[in-house]
């Protein structure tokens, strides 16, 4: 035992290992050019749908807002010319969001969905206002993957 | 007066090789840690990262320094500057080859014990001036730490004096012609086989050297889970860019002691590649020390602070001044004293 602690054995032995680990295969995420697998349920940024012919889904019944945990969102309603009820207003605020996914659990329709992106960081708290416009709009950019995903979810729900 | 200025510029060629090193070396760090640990270490600021160390430098010189309302002003700026005038000036004697030496001076070797004995000055002024407890407890650790290893570090220093006869750097590289001095067996007359007489001594060394510069496993001084930086806890901007060099420089500083005292210097590892310029040789062996330095990094925890001292005191002292007596003793009634 003391002959071990003279000669440094345990020592050389960790500095061998640590030698070996030198030329293993690197696990290294190159983040902003490599990124990692997110399940088809990753909760990211909201998006609000449309229908295949453009109609927006939602149809302002506010169960959402009476979800929200961090009461994060606020629905303005009101019934358009054509007689059918849809929001006039639909903000979410994102520094209030807990990310718990109960408003896209709580649609009826589809309408609010947390998409698959998750860099939306800004560089004013305002930014992360969330209005009507920029949710649809996030809505068109991302339809094909939310669609996918929910696809993908269905035998599930 | 033109001497003045030569030497100056001489001064010049060195420092700068010595900065440009270090700034490396801290790439050369993280890089290995990195690939110890399987990750890929800096890889996007310029081709591999290398421009890594020149944004980190940029970075570190454009904040703002802040002197706490407490620390004592003057001293908690020259202390730095004293850590970082120390590190470049233990440069001078350094031989690069076998004619490349600023200063060719006859006790070389305790010129450089001497400034790297300084050293502890500039930490234990930090500590002191920046009036504030974690500094104050990381310089009592560090000069404490540090006088305790250069007890061992001066006693293997007289080893392999006393295996060569000169404190002349350049004279302790050429006695390592026929061998260097870690693997040398030294065979009296008539022995068939010789004893790797200066071997342990190389080891103690190296921890020694280990600990000297603060470093892992024996980064008590810094110990950033307990004492948040250590002696330099108060220091930013440039103030710690100066204790930064400084302590890398010293790394590289005793790297080279190292590969002067028992690899041989500038010397090419055989006659066959002789045709290689000796300051490559001896950049090459800095390098493979520095490798080691940053391979134990990787590999070792730190010490607990009574297992230091343990170390120090009761295993390294009495180890070396028993090695001193042997090595005499082998010297003298074995060998002949040296020429």
């Amino acid at each position: 035992m003391k002959l071990k602690h003279l000669f440094l054995f345990e020592i050389l032995r960790g500095l061998w290992l640590t030698f070996s680990y030198m030329f293993k295969r690197k696990v290294t995420l190159n983040y902003p050019y490599e990124k990692g697998p997110i399940s088809p349920r990753f909760r990211g940024e909201h998006a609000l749908r449309r229908y295949p012919n453009g109609e927006e889904r939602c149809i302002a019944c506010k169960l959402c807002e009476a979800i929200c945990p961090a009461q994060a969102i606020t629905i303005e309603a009101e019934p358009r010319p054509d007689g059918s009820r849809r929001t006039t207003r639909y903000d979410i605020d994102m520094t209030k969001c807990i990310y718990c996914g109960l408003c896209a659990e709580a649609c009826p329709v589809d309408a609010i969905v947390e998409g698959p992106n998750f860099e939306f960081s800004t560089l004013t708290r305002e930014e992360l206002y969330y209005t009507k416009e920029k949710l649809l709009a996030n809505g068109d950019r991302w339809e094909a993957q939310i669609a996918s995903n929910l696809a993908a979810d269905t035998p599930y729900r | 007066m033109v001497q003045i200025v030569v030497y100056a510029l001489l001064a010049v060629a060195i420092i700068i090789p010595v900065l440009v090193g270090v700034a490396y070396l801290t790439y050369a760090e993280r890089r290995v840690l990195a690939a110890m640990q399987m990750r890929k270490g800096p890889n996007v600021v310029g081709p591999f990262g290398l421009l890594q160390p020149i944004a980190d430098g940029v970075k570190l010189l454009g904040k703002e320094t802040i002197i706490p309302a407490g620390a004592d002003m003057v001293l908690f700026i020259g202390a730095p500057i004293l850590t970082f005038f120390l590190a470049l000036s233990a440069w001078a004697v350094i031989p690069f080859d076998a004619k490349l030496v600023l200063a060719d001076i006859n006790v070389g070797i305790l010129y450089l014990f001497a400034i790297s004995s300084l050293g502890v000055y500039g930490i234990i002024i930090a500590g002191w001036a920046s009036n504030s407890k974690y500094s104050f407890l990381g310089s009592l650790r560090s000069a404490a730490q540090m006088v305790s290893y250069e007890v061992s570090i001066g006693l293997v220093m007289i080893t392999v004096l006393l295996c060569v006869g000169s404190l002349n750097l350049g004279k302790i590289i050429e006695a390592q012609r026929e061998g260097w001095f870690v693997f040398r067996l030294f065979a009296p007359d008539g022995w068939a086989v010789g004893v790797p007489l200066l071997f342990p001594m190389a080891v103690v060394f190296f921890i020694s050297a280990l600990a000297e510069t603060n470093r892992h496993p024996f980064d008590l001084p810094e110990g950033e889970s307990e004492l948040v930086g250590g002696f330099n806890t108060e220091y930013s901007s440039m103030s710690f860019a100066l204790f930064f060099l400084g302590e890398y420089a010293n790394m590289i500083l005793l790297s080279a002691m190292t590969s002067i005292l028992f690899l041989g210097g500038w010397l090419p590892p055989h006659d066959s590649v002789a045709f290689v310029p000796g300051f490559i040789w001896f950049a090459l062996k800095i390098a493979a020390v520095l490798f080691v330095f940053l391979w134990v990094r990787a590999a070792l925890p730190r010490y607990r602070y009574d297992q230091l001292m343990r170390i120090g005191w009761k295993f390294f002292l009495p180890v070396s001044l028993v090695w001193v007596v042997v090595v005499a003793a082998w010297q003298l009634f074995l060998m002949g004293p040296p020429a």
